[in-house]
């Protein structure tokens, strides 16, 4: 499936800006399943500066500065992707975890040793004993990886509670843990605190998610919105996705922009800015299928407000510009 | 001093006889056979014979020399131990050059060591992926930065400067106990210490035969102008610090100013055009390398730690971009992980292809099962040290837990031990410290200094002893507390031709630049101006009304008839804006009783605008500009500093004794002015401080008009209140040899407000102001005068054309000059408008950054 997807993010300060440096993870990178073909940001007020650099995990990181008064920034990340849907084994047909565990730590095993990091605590993930306790229970002795850590997403998916409302970006894991209630980001930090209390392999994945209108519904614009989920390294499969918040193995319709150990490393967009006072801000995403029949999208429609129609079951209701 | 002078000597007891070496321990000068080691003998010898009172009185020059240079080390931050002085022991530690030609050998080999792990580190990561280094410790620790991963490091040289600390095991042998890697904290303290060390022993020092510790400072000089990405010649390097709360703030500035370098705090700085720039007055600096005092992850909140301060926003970034060079680079923190020393060995045989030279205390990590074996087989002989702290654990000796305690240790590590790592516990070498009039065996720890060069490291021949202060105390590597030693390598056979040149080039930095003065600068050096000018006529002013009031001591009878005295105490009031004081509800009372009020003004630290509030002002605006001042004139802060401390440790309970503290007060606060006025280069700091300093005389000197002369006095009391004027104006003997005749206050007024000839009238401030300030740089877009500059003129403008006949006569009730006090009132106007459009157009700090795209950008909307 091809996508064109539009990011557009928009800050207004109160007071001018005099100087402002920020870092952008918003080019999706050339993944397994994923061909970028094409991708561009553009920054209002013209930067002074702007840089690419490719970080520790590979992903493409923009740098840019912008060095003229200003009162308000728009950043314009404008893609185009081709993702195709990974081809999956039997989930029994996998090998056992524990075997996978042990691979990461053979010390002999360089590929895998150099992938070890993942299995560590990060800054936003650390060791929790919640979280390890409630993926060991999906994870039984032998049990095949693949089929273990499909029940686990679906386990997150049943038994935490979607609600953009219950945390922030500084909520602690053990508070999700807790409270068992969150947002995509916060499910995917689940997952992964679990999964490398076990010794396994596990990132943060950034991207998008294609939504669609119901039937005989318009598409509205900006309707759309960043996501993440997490990912497992499966030898011999590589680093497969898993969507919590959906319950559903990322296909066609899931973006990827970076990876990282969690949010932190894969921010979208972070900032220093000097003066502003106050500011407010918007966010619009757009994901739009490229084939003609599909995405020749039309106008803003005065359509109502469509439920976005998830693949799978029902996809929570999206807030926007937050 | 001649040989045969000793043999007498040598029979004395004292110093060395009674040394006893602590046991299970190599003392560095008396063998455990009791000998003394031969290159300790002639140190010894001389020490001897400068006798009991001979070496008293060097410690006291040791002493003052230090409190003079303001040499200050704030250990475990105290809240007032700012001036916390640095303690020196006068018996330096020796280490034989052969000797010290093994360690060097062996230090240039763990800094080239250590180079190529945080190449690797943050380039290929081959150790990692090889397991030569577990991944668990080192992908894991926040001392990893990542964002400074694959960052292209100036000639492969991360680590530019370098620290260990050594100690001897009871055999003998040197072993490495801590290595400082990110910006290692002292060798500004070990020049110190020569330079006191060298000063108060010359002859001692000087046939000791000492190598030198020049050399090794112009090397971190042409290393880091070598390094720059541009201008090698002409490369800016500036001196980061975290600021004058810091502990080793005095080392940062002392540095900066030995260097040359420019002193700034991280909001000085900011990255444009993808470099680094200091912020001077109206302009912008390109910065080529920054000699950082400041942990790295503080450095830069875009990429790495968020909440800081302390950094500059996209320093990082300006680094990659090849436009700036950090010593150390950054993650350079990473080497100082506890767990390194335990895979050293292996990583040196691996990387340079030879055997470690200096071995570690030695250390291994439980994560590895074969170490763990060891360590449980042996764990009463080690220190169990937990890598994560957070967690409250401490380090642990086996031996001396009780069974469960024991037991629970044991567990912790059996569940989770990569997280623990044991190290060989270690008796330090002692050294000889000089107690009072003993030598006494202290455990000493050694730290060396290396710095890179084009083609390796060079090793500071010398560094920084520490020894404990009591004989159980312990040393910890990241502070540097305990009794500083200098230290000596001393040649065995005279290099008498080495020594003859050197001693003049140690004081001297080879080329220093006129550094560029910041906002932060400028608006400090104000500050200094007009808190010592606002000391100094506070003095002046509290002198006379103290004399005054003895005068008359039946005061509390004669107040309704003594204008003078009231107007005295008024002026304090008005002057300090210190109250209750004089004026207001109650004054009455206080007037008929002035005295308590007056002791609480010269010294109760807590009363606003008191005096010990000034001077307390004026030290820490220098404190934050230290770097500016010369040794003299810091001598003169250490002198006002000393004073303040008499009247507030001891508060004088009369007049008369405070008189006796105030009047070294003010000659120390002249010399202070003479100094920054004969002493300071006549740059744009110091027309700061100069600004300061006239635009206060003019405030201080209108409110004493005003006080003084504006209420009309009678007829007896007329002479006292011009007296008074006069002696705190200090114009006396011009006012007697110019005027016999005449009004008497007209001729007053002519003298010290008119005047543009008395530096002390109103007239000759604004003379000066209109000068200093014409001086100042100015905005590419200003046309005709500044705002400064129309205020200053108004002012100037305002005396010129004043009538001081008109001025002098009183209102219709006949009780007050109103013309003066209009007058007086206009210039106070003028003199906070200058002050204001000052503080706008030079000292607006950039407004600090925010971090926010952040938090709502970020966050992932499904």
């Amino acid at each position: 499936m091809r996508f064109r997807i539009n990011h557009v993010t928009r800050y207004e300060y109160a007071e001018p800006v005099s100087l402002c440096h920020s870092i952008a993870h918003l080019k999706p990178p050339q993944t397994a399943r994923q061909r970028c073909l094409s991708s561009q940001i553009r920054v209002d007020p013209w930067p002074a500066v702007h840089r690419e650099h490719e970080d520790f995990f590979g992903n493409r990181v923009s740098y840019f500065s912008i060095q003229q008064a200003h009162d308000a920034l728009e950043v314009r990340a404008q893609s185009e992707v081709e993702v195709v849907a990974p081809t999956l084994p039997q989930p029994e047909a996998t090998q056992p975890w524990e075997r996978i565990v042990d691979r990461l730590h053979d010390r002999y095993d360089e590929p895998m040793t150099d992938l070890r990091i993942f299995t560590l605590s990060s800054p936003l993930v650390p060791p929790d004993p919640d979280a390890l306790a409630y993926a060991a229970e999906s994870f039984s002795p032998g049990r095949p990886i693949l089929e273990a850590t499909v029940e686990l997403m679906g386990r997150i998916f049943r038994d935490f509670v979607y609600d953009p409302t219950s945390t922030t970006i500084a909520t602690p894991l053990a508070e999700v843990m807790e409270q068992r209630k969150g947002v995509c980001q916060d499910f995917a930090h689940v997952a992964i605190a679990g999964l490398r209390g076990l010794g396994l392999a596990s990132r943060y994945v950034s991207g998008y998610l294609e939504t669609l209108p119901p039937p005989g519904q318009v598409k509205l614009q900006g309707a759309d919105a960043s996501h993440a989920w997490f990912s497992v390294l499966i030898p011999n499969l590589g680093w497969i996705d898993f969507d919590p918040t959906n319950d559903q193995i990322p296909g066609e319709q899931h973006i990827t922009t970076a990876v990282g150990r969690d949010f932190q490393d894969v921010t979208p967009l972070r900032g220093i800015f000097y003066g502003g006072g106050t500011h407010e801000l918007r966010v619009a995403v757009d994901v739009n299928r490229v084939e003609p029949a599909v995405s020749e999208v039309a106008d803003v429609g005065e359509a109502p407000d469509p439920a976005p129609r998830p693949p799978t079951s029902a996809l929570p209701p999206q807030p926007q510009g937050r | 001093m001649s040989v045969p002078d000793l043999a007498p000597l040598l029979e004395q007891s004292g110093l060395v006889d009674a040394y006893t070496p602590l046991p299970e321990r190599y003392d560095e000068m008396r063998t455990v056979e009791g000998e003394v080691r031969p290159h300790w003998q002639y140190v010894l010898d001389a020490l001897r014979t400068l006798g009991p009172s001979g070496i008293e009185a060097r410690w006291r020059e040791a002493t003052r020399m230090v409190r003079d240079n303001g040499v200050t080390y704030n250990l475990n931050a105290e809240p007032r131990g700012m001036s916390r002085p640095w303690e020196l022991d006068l018996l330096p530690l020796l280490i034989r050059s052969e000797e010290w030609a093994d360690l060097e050998r062996g230090l240039i080999q763990r800094a080239d060591l250590l180079n190529q792990i945080l190449l690797d580190l943050y380039g290929p990561r081959r150790l990692i992926r090889s397991g030569l280094l577990p991944a668990e410790l080192f992908d894991a620790s926040p001392e990893y930065l990542l964002p400074c991963h694959g960052v292209e490091v100036a000639g492969h040289r991360p680590l530019i400067q370098y620290a260990a600390d050594l100690t001897r095991t009871p055999d003998g042998h040197w072993r490495i106990i801590g290595d400082r890697t990110q910006s290692p904290l002292g060798f500004g303290y070990a020049l110190e210490n020569r330079v006191v060390l060298s000063r108060v022993l010359p002859s001692m020092f000087r046939d000791s035969h000492v190598h030198r510790l020049a050399g090794f400072f112009r090397s971190i000089r042409r290393t880091l102008t070598r390094l720059a990405p541009r201008r090698a010649e002409h490369a800016r390097v500036v001196v980061l610090t975290p600021g004058p709360e810091n502990e080793a703030y005095f080392e940062h500035a002392y540095l900066a100013n030995y260097l040359g370098f420019t002193l700034v705090q991280g909001g000085d700085l900011s990255v444009r055009d993808g470099a680094l720039w200091l912020r001077t007055l109206g302009r912008l600096e390109r910065i080529d390398a920054v000699l950082r005092r400041v942990d790295d992850g503080w450095c830069d909140p875009l990429e790495l730690r968020e909440d800081s301060f302390l950094g500059v926003p996209g320093l990082v970034q300006a680094v990659r971009a090849g436009n700036l060079v950090i010593a150390n680079a950054l993650g350079s923190g990473i080497l100082e992980h506890p767990a390194l020393p335990a895979f050293l060995p292996s990583l040196c045989r691996e990387l340079l292809g030879e055997e470690l030279q200096i071995p570690d205390i030695p250390t291994w990590w439980c994560g590895d099962p074969d170490s763990l074996t060891r360590v449980l087989d042996r764990l009463d002989q080690l220190v169990i040290k937990p890598l994560n702290k957070r967690h409250g654990e401490r380090c642990l000796f086996p031996e001396t837990l009780d069974a469960p305690a024991r037991a629970a240790l044991l567990q912790a590590i059996r569940e989770r031990p990569h997280s623990y790592i044991a190290q060989e516990r270690v008796k330090t070498s002692t050294a000889p410290a000089l107690i009072g009039q003993h030598l006494e065996p202290r455990p000493s720890v050694l730290r060396t200094f290396l710095t890179a060069e084009e083609d390796g490291y060079a090793v500071m021949p010398g560094g920084l002893g520490r020894v404990t202060p009591t004989n159980d105390a312990a040393l910890n590597s990241n502070q540097l507390g305990g009794l500083a030693k200098d230290v000596w390598v001393v040649a065995s056979e005279p290099e008498r031709q080495e020594s003859l040149l050197v001693t003049t080039e140690m004081h001297t930095p080879a080329v220093t630049q006129e550094s560029e003065v910041s906002s932060r600068v400028a608006d400090n050096l104000f500050w200094i101006g007009r808190y010592a000018e606002r000391a100094e006529g506070l003095v002046r002013l509290l002198r006379i009304t103290i004399f005054k009031l003895s005068e008359r001591s039946d005061y509390a009878a004669s107040t309704g008839d003594s204008c003078c005295l009231r107007s005295l105490l008024e002026a304090l009031t008005n002057q300090t804006q210190s109250f209750p004081g004089f004026i207001g509800t109650g004054a009455a009372e206080r007037l008929r009783n002035p005295v308590p009020e007056m002791l609480s003004l010269i010294s109760d630290p807590a009363r606003l605008g008191g005096l010990p509030q000034t001077l307390q002002a004026l030290g820490q605006a220098a404190y934050s500009v230290r770097d500016r001042l010369s040794a003299d004139t810091w001598r003169i802060v250490s002198d006002i500093e000393a004073h303040l401390g008499n009247l507030t440790h001891e508060a004088p309970g009369q007049l008369s004794l405070a008189l006796d503290e105030l009047d070294p007060l003010i000659t120390s606060l002249v010399a202070f002015s003479a100094l920054t006025q004969e002493n300071m280069t006549h740059n744009e700091g110091w027309h700061f401080l100069e600004i300061g300093r006239r635009l206060e005389r003019a405030a201080s000197t209108a409110s004493l008009l005003r006080s003084m002369l504006v209420p009309i006095a009678g007829e007896a009391d007329e002479n006292m209140v011009i007296e008074a004027v006069l002696g705190v104006t200090d114009s006396l003997i011009t006012y007697r040899r110019r005027y016999r005749a005449g009004t008497r206050i007209g001729a007053l007024l002519d003298l010290v407000f008119q005047d543009e000839g008395n530096p002390r009238a109103l007239a000759y401030q604004l003379v000066q102001l209109e000068r200093l300030v014409s001086e100042l740089p100015r905005g590419d877009m200003a046309v005709g005068r500044t705002a400064v500059e129309k205020h200053v003129l108004k002012g100037l403008t305002g005396i010129r054309l004043a009538e001081i006949d008109s001025m002098v006569q009183p209102d219709k009730a006949g009780a007050r000059r109103a013309a003066l006090a209009a007058m007086l009132a206009e210039l106070d106007r003028q003199s906070a408008a200058i002050s204001d459009a000052i503080t706008a157009q030079y000292f607006r700090h950039e407004e600090q950054p925010h971090s926010l795209l952040r938090r709502a950008a970020a966050r992932g909307a499904s």
